[in-house]
């Protein structure tokens, strides 16, 4: 058989299309999940005395926070909104022969998003 | 009114028997606004270059023989149109991820041995005998299975996924997708047969839902979404998998 | 080609997937929280310790530690093989005994309030 040639994929596909670079993006969407998990196993050691806590809470009023808190805030939400865009795709619901409107179920999830924001906020804040 | 336009395809060449090394060849041609890229390639071997080799049949979309890469992205040359094209060469390349056979040629062999292991027939329940007549659907039984059943093996999905470019031990897209379509038609029972290769770690779960898949199929037949539809089932199955000791029919609907 | 089902990869799909839920819908409320209203003084430092120590706060943080961490875990090493560094990605216990151990030092911290 004649030699075939073959054209293996480069480490930096994804970054040749705009589409493969926001995928890359939101797989490492994870990487802020993990972020706030540290921060809330750091907040339940450092509630068991008062001094480890004053340094927590000092920290979380620090700008090197807010500043660390916006960075994850922007991975969350752009995580937030591909979740819910791509649930539709896995949770496929029909109505008789049609399929219903995956963008009518993406809306319903969103609004849960918010009611369970709503219910969060005022949860811990009221 | 035949208007022509001057466009320069800059095109893959691998002569085996002549050369080791694959190059590209700019081809500077004229062409008609109604033109497929097809169209362009035809015209290449007819009037320029008759070494040329490259695959087409139906020139209408439903074969699924001409795919290439153009400008970089899978495409069926003939409904991709030479007027789309504004950049200075348009570059035609053979199909991704699959080996170079000659020129614009690919051995699509790992994608055909794959197709058959998903099981892509109907497999019922109990055998039904002819005496008793055909199957029934309603509408909303095929409707559940219809968009995958579009699928003309064109191999442009496996060509976008980047998952069967590191790795072509993945089943890939079309197959998946293929199994899907039979596990979803009524008059199916198969779906535990076709489970040892679809859920397999080299069946669905190698997907991470890049989902250019579904963006690049020309028949719409979303093979992301019917992916991500197996990877529910699948884990629905699985979970109940220790009910089935315990309730009728081992859970099954 | 090995065709047999996998059997863990389904457990660990619908951790990823729980996760993933429980973090689009929670994180930026949870982020707003710690992230503005601290900062912003609208709570103090008793009242965040006395929201922690509650009971049904501890549990509720450690069972979102426990869907985060694997939600991350399964995402993160695909990502890896994605990059081509399945050699690091394929260590699945790597990744998941991180999570594990992660939840459990979680869950210590909570039993000690």
């Amino acid at each position: 058989m004649t030699p075939e040639i073959n054209r293996p994929l480069p480490r930096s596909w994804w970054l040749r299309k705009p589409a493969y670079f926001k995928f890359m993006i939101r797989e490492m969407t994870s990487v802020a999940v993990l972020a706030y998990s540290l921060l809330i196993i750091w907040a339940l050691w450092a509630a068991a005395d008062a001094q480890s806590f004053s340094t927590f809470y000092d920290f979380l009023r620090s700008p090197l926070s807010i500043g660390l808190h916006a960075v994850v805030f922007g991975l969350a939400f752009y995580h937030t909104i591909t979740w819910i865009a791509l649930t539709p795709k896995v949770m496929v619901e029909w109505r008789g022969d049609e399929r219903v409107d995956p963008d009518l179920i993406a809306w319903n999830i969103w609004l849960v998003f918010v009611l369970v924001t709503v219910i969060v906020l005022v949860l811990v804040l009221a | 009114m035949d208007v022509t336009e001057r466009a320069v395809l800059e095109v893959y060449r691998y002569l085996p028997d002549q050369e080791s090394e694959p190059r590209l060849q700019n081809y500077e041609i004229t062409y008609r606004d109604d033109w497929v890229v097809l169209d362009a390639l035809n015209h290449i071997k007819a009037e320029i270059d008759p070494t040329l080799s490259f695959r087409w049949s139906c020139r209408m979309g439903v074969c699924g023989s001409c795919g290439m890469m153009v400008n970089g992205e899978p495409k069926l040359t003939c409904e991709t149109f030479v007027r789309d094209y504004t950049t200075e060469t348009i570059t035609i390349e053979p199909l991704a991820h699959f080996p170079v056979v000659r020129d614009l040629v690919i051995n699509m062999e790992d994608f055909m041995e794959k197709l058959p292991t998903v099981s892509p027939w109907l497999i019922p329940d109990e055998d039904k005998p002819l005496e008793e007549g055909e199957y029934l659907q309603t509408p909303a039984q095929v409707a559940q299975y219809q968009q995958f059943s579009m699928c003309i093996n064109c191999m442009l999905c496996y060509s976008a996924c980047p998952v069967y470019g590191l790795d072509s031990a993945f089943t890939g897209p079309a197959a998946l997708a293929l199994a899907e379509r039979y596990n979803l038609d009524s008059r199916d029972n198969g779906s535990k047969e076709r489970a040892n290769v679809v859920t397999a770690h080299e069946g669905i779960w190698e997907c991470t839902y890049v989902g250019e898949c579904t963006e690049v199929c020309p028949k719409g037949v979303d093979p992301a979404g019917a992916i991500q539809m197996l990877k529910l089932s699948s884990a629905r199955d699985w979970a109940m998998s220790p009910l089935s000791l315990v309730m009728p029919r081992g859970g099954r609907s | 080609m090995s065709s047999r089902p996998s059997k863990t990869a389904p457990l660990f799909w619908l951790l990823f997937s729980g996760g993933g839920t429980a973090s689009a819908l929670l994180l930026p409320a949870m982020l707003f929280i710690t992230g503005v209203a601290v900062a912003a003084g609208w709570m103090s430092d008793d009242e965040l310790l006395a929201f922690i120590k509650n009971p049904l706060t501890r549990l509720a943080l450690v069972g979102l530690v426990f869907l985060f961490l694997f939600h991350w875990a399964h995402r993160f090493r695909y990502a890896l093989v994605d990059l081509g560094l399945s050699r690091i990605g394929t260590q699945a216990w790597l990744f998941y005994g991180t999570a594990l151990a992660g939840t459990l030092v979680a869950g210590l911290g909570a039993l000690r309030l």
